[in-house]
């Protein structure tokens, strides 16, 4: 649609905007923002300057970009989608030459108050150029070979550029986000079997050819794979991280051995306590009761951005609605799988709760966009 | 400005199909999540909470306080004293060069100090404490503890370490710690796990380790939490130990002293027993050497010092040497005739000099001969050829068999490193271990003493003793553990005629009482204390009968390892025993001339429980008795503790 097409007169305009914010949203987005503050704290063993404080400045820095993108009408974020995408991924090819290597793989570039990881603006583009794509593509072309190519095409290159940083994690999420859009807009479920079937046809060669000549893999990358699969085969070697927080999570049992009391994660036995791993700081102190309580929250975030979706008939705010949803899913789910020993460890953060300005900056960015869907949202007739 | 229509019928639709599925999906995976953490976390919850004690939780052993050591009457002979030592910390001392190069400002280290901490400090992880300085003084502590603040990461601490302020009056009876080797820990199989603690010290001689189990306690432990790297973030509980026992001994400091002193640098020995339970009241071995020096950590020059010298310091001569007894055997021989009446007290043998038994000679002490002797006069001279023929007449086995009812040959329960059994050979021995028929020339040596016969110093107090008592006492070192009495042995009436010990008794008393005795000038002149004993003097060497014609038997002009063995066992007061004594000094010529002096010397000094007065010794002898005793290096008892002092 163009922006012709919106009956502009049922729009909201200037402050009244505020009236129509999807609030729920918004609070839920604090509250799990609350938790973070929490543990950062925990963490830190009781003191808010190490990470709480940063991180609250960052939360606000966020909600104020959240504001701001929610009140710039829906229609200016389509037409924008593709300079958005080509933006990002000149920015990744930028920083295969200009960025810094920090943590082993990320690369970010320093934009001076912040540190900024293209790849992580990517999943938001590459979401965004696909929504705006299946919106000008006229609905029943959608599963065409050559409307299927151009997707695929948008999807790869900028996981190409993220596998070479290496960010494995990245380039799953990637593909994983970029696929769910291209689902949700109806491409046939052939196409979706195919790569499926594929996909399960390379993982099997990946182990079939492992100690072969031909083997897939480097060497360290099948240790990581047996350490997910057994981590009790080196508890103290690759699989120290995976047992160490089993043992904080069952140590939480039902209710948490307290606010601070955690000892697993205070006394450092936990890795990246306050990034990745935070999540059993949480369980620990909190027990399960805390910890199916962030869950509920992180699923009530994409159960209302999926209500928000199914209600807009705009397609490309629909589109862009779930995909964000999906990859927000994604993203804790992938975390919390991780640290509960389903997902071999991969480096995802646990939104909005791990320490980072990047990530945090760049979802709440996307929930921008899903409030001005939200708020642009065709009315009337 | 109107929306123109599209397939708005389809899509929505569609999108909304879709957009359940996945919904869908995602519900499903997050009631996985769910699933999973309720399974880790209510149905696993004891198992993982266990793993995550044993991760944080660790424990610390906290040595305890090793037992002190008495002497009978209250005198601390083994202490813990504190030991101020600098640790430093790296991770709180930043370069530790510099460190230690701002420590060497105010404490004097030396290069090579400084030079070990360095190494020991690259070897530990940054937060463990590294010694860098032991022993140090008080005045230097208190330095560093003052200037702390520009000394980050170096702290003072007090620990314990053994202190002997007899220093080497004990070195044989109490012995000395050490800290433990890996050869500790192969031949101890203990399983203490103080064992472990890095230069932990156990006894390693004497007392210290004969009665390790007593003085070691129980070690406390301290349950820490630590992180993953092993660092202690605070101290959760504490349970204390139980410091060691205190042992007490029988011994007598200022006796001990004295008999050390006494022994001089003479390669020596010499045994006091009291003769009412059988405490030992000293056992020196001389010459000692400082304890202290092994708990400090001796250096290589001085332990070389010890080892090779052929006087022999680190041996405790008193129960560790077995010496030929020579004519102080004499009473068992006798003994062992009288018992089987195979001769009358009264008979009297010819001594000329000399005996021919089966084609040999065998000689007399005294090359001229004693002419007629009878039993008293046999001891009271020492006459070799009467024992002779009491040999002949009684056989090896039942001299042994004698031998062994007075202690000889047994080892004595004692809590002193490698104590000899010493040796009474018979028939059966000597087939066993010679390959060798025994044959009347074996008894003849064997009934003075000579041949295979070897005893200890302390074998031989103990004989004198049941000569003195005619019971069967046996040693006793430890009077009591922690305050508790240990039981002695009233030592049961022996199976020997009293009527021929007193017998016995009589001719020792002879030995130094009468003037033919060989032992008349170590008389003792108190009214009352009068000594008994018995001369010896045992040779080392097979005199040949080139030397016998050639007249070299002047001990003075041998080289020293080939000279003589002087011997002396005592009991004293004749009439009334109270104590035993047995003196030997290696190599030192006739026990006449040698030990007998020694032996009343220490008899006195144990008799008066002071320095003897001049009064008790021979008027003629006065004047330079007290030379000598003057001479004395001996150690000042200023204050007369209470007896069975218990820990402060």
């Amino acid at each position: 649609m163009s922006y012709l097409e919106y009956n502009l007169k049922t729009m909201p305009t200037g402050l009244r905007k505020m009236l129509y914010v999807n609030w729920a949203l918004v609070l839920l987005l604090c509250a799990v923002a609350g938790v973070g503050f929490l543990m950062l704290t925990s963490v830190a063993g009781g003191s808010m300057d190490r990470w709480a404080e940063p991180q609250m400045k960052r939360f606000a820095l966020g909600l104020a970009a959240m504001f701001f993108v929610g009140f710039v009408p829906i229609w200016f974020w389509r037409n924008t989608a593709a300079l958005a995408y080509a933006l990002s991924v000149g920015l990744l090819i930028a920083v295969e030459f200009f960025g810094t290597v920090g943590m082993g793989a990320q690369r970010w570039i320093d934009l001076g108050f912040m540190r900024l990881q293209p790849s992580e603006l990517t999943k938001i583009t590459l979401v965004m150029v696909l929504a705006a794509y299946y919106d000008w593509l006229d609905i029943r072309s959608v599963s065409r070979p050559q409307f299927v190519a151009v997707p695929l095409l948008l999807i790869l290159i900028p996981t190409f550029l993220v596998l070479k940083q290496p960010d494995l994690g990245t380039a799953l999420l990637l593909v994983a986000g970029g696929g769910i859009v291209m689902f949700l807009a109806g491409v046939h479920w052939l196409y979706f079997a195919v790569v499926i079937t594929m996909g399960g046809g390379l993982v099997a060669a990946v182990f079939l050819t492992r100690g072969t000549g031909w083997q897939l893999l480097k060497d360290y990358q099948y240790r990581r794979i047996d350490t997910f699969l057994d981590p009790g085969s080196d508890p103290l070697g690759a699989g120290y991280h995976i047992t160490q927080s089993k043992i904080a999570l069952g140590s939480g049992g039902w209710t948490g051995r307290g606010f601070m009391q955690g000892t697993q994660s205070r006394l450092n036995f936990l890795p990246e306590k306050h990034t990745d791993f935070i999540f059993t700081t949480l369980a620990e102190e909190f027990g399960f009761v805390g910890g199916i309580s962030l869950l509920s929250l992180y699923v009530l975030i994409v159960a209302f951005c999926v209500a928000s979706a199914l209600q807009n008939r705009d397609r490309f705010a629909s589109l862009l609605t779930l995909g964000i949803a999906a990859t927000f899913f994604l993203f804790f789910a992938l975390n919390m799988a991780m640290v509960m020993g389903l997902a071999p460890v991969v480096g995802v953060p646990l939104p909005l709760v791990s320490y980072g300005g990047s990530a945090m900056l760049v979802l709440m960015v996307a929930f921008g966009l899903v409030q001005s869907a939200h708020i642009h949202r065709p009315r009337g007739r | 400005m109107k929306r123109p229509i599209r397939d708005t019928g389809e899509l929505p639709r569609r999108l909304t199909r879709r957009a359940l599925v996945l919904g869908g999906l995602q519900a499903g995976f997050a009631g996985v999540l769910a699933l999973r953490m309720r399974h880790l976390q209510v149905t696993q919850a004891d198992t993982f909470r266990l793993l995550a004690e044993e991760n944080r939780i660790n424990i610390r052993l906290i040595p305890p306080a090793r037992g002190l050591i008495y002497d009978r009457a209250g005198r601390i002979l083994a202490e813990n004293e504190q030991n101020y030592r600098i640790v430093l910390v790296r991770e709180d001392a930043g370069d530790p060069e510099k460190a230690l190069a701002r420590l060497t400002r105010l404490v004097p280290l030396d290069a090579g100090t400084v030079e070990r901490a360095l190494k020991e400090i690259q070897r530990h992880s940054p937060f463990i404490p590294v010694t860098v300085a032991d022993r140090l003084h008080w005045e230097d502590v208190a330095r560093v503890a003052v200037n702390a603040p520009i000394l980050p990461g170096i702290a003072p601490e007090v620990g314990l370490s053994r202190l002997y302020p007899m220093g080497q009056d004990f070195a044989h009876v109490v012995g000395y710690v050490g800290p433990v080797s890996d050869y500790d820990l192969s031949r101890l199989e203990d399983p203490d796990p103080l064992l472990q603690i890095p230069r932990f010290q156990i006894g390693k001689t004497g007392v210290e380790s004969k009665r390790e189990h007593r003085l070691r306690g129980k070690a406390g432990t301290r349950r820490i939490e630590v992180n993953a790297v092993g660092r202690v973030i605070r101290e959760l509980d504490r349970i204390d130990g139980q410091p060691g026992a205190d042992l007490q001994l029988t011994v007598d400091a200022g006796l001990q002293n004295f008999m050390q002193a006494r022994l001089g640098e003479e390669s020596a020995a010499a045994v006091v027993m009291d003769l009412e339970r059988g405490d030992l009241l000293g056992i020196a071995s001389a010459p000692s050497f400082d304890p202290n020096k092994f708990v400090r950590g001796i250096s290589v020059a001085d332990y070389k010092a010890l080892t090779e010298t052929p006087y022999r310091p680190l041996s405790n001569k008193a129960v560790q040497g077995a010496y030929p007894p020579g004519s102080t055997f004499k009473m068992i021989t006798a003994l062992a005739a009288l018992e089987d009446g195979l001769i009358d007290p009264e008979e009297t043998v010819y001594c000329p000099g000399h005996m021919e038994v089966g084609g040999r000679r065998f000689h007399c002490w005294r090359r001229g001969g004693h002419g007629h002797v009878n039993l008293l006069q046999s001891l009271e001279q020492s006459c070799d050829v009467y024992y002779y023929e009491l040999a002949q007449r009684v056989g090896i086995e039942k001299i042994t068999a004698m031998a062994r009812k007075f202690g000889l040959g047994e080892r004595h329960d004692v809590p002193l490193s490698a104590v000899v059994s010493g040796l009474t050979p018979n028939k059966a021995w000597k087939r066993e271990n010679r390959g060798a028929e025994w044959v009347v020339g074996d008894t003849l040596n064997a009934s003075i003493g000579q041949g295979y016969v070897l005893a200890s110093p302390l074998q031989l107090a103990v004989m004198s003793a049941r000569i003195a008592t005619g019971r069967a006492l046996t040693p006793r070192l430890v009077k009591s553990v922690d305050g508790i009495e240990q039981p002695h042995d009233p030592g049961a009436p022996l199976d020997v005629d009293p009527a021929n010990l007193a017998q016995i008794r009589a001719a020792m008393g002879a030995v130094v009482n009468n003037r033919r005795g060989t032992a008349f000038r170590a008389r003792v002149v108190a009214e009352g204390l009068e000594l008994a004993g018995k001369t010896g003097t045992s040779q080392v060497r097979n005199i040949t009968a080139a030397e016998r014609a050639a007249g070299v038997v002047n001990n003075e002009d041998l080289p020293w390892e080939r000279r003589d063995h002087a011997l002396f066992v005592a009991f004293a007061p004749l009439e009334a025993p109270r104590i035993a004594v047995s003196v030997v000094v290696e190599h030192g010529g006739g026990g006449s001339t040698v030990a007998a002096p020694i032996a009343r010397d220490i008899t006195l000094r144990a008799l008066y429980g002071d320095l003897p007065p001049m009064s008790a010794y021979p008027e003629r002898q006065r004047w330079q008795v007290e030379q000598d005793l003057r001479k004395l290096p001996l150690r000042r008892f200023d204050t007369a503790p209470s007896s069975g002092r218990s820990r402060a």
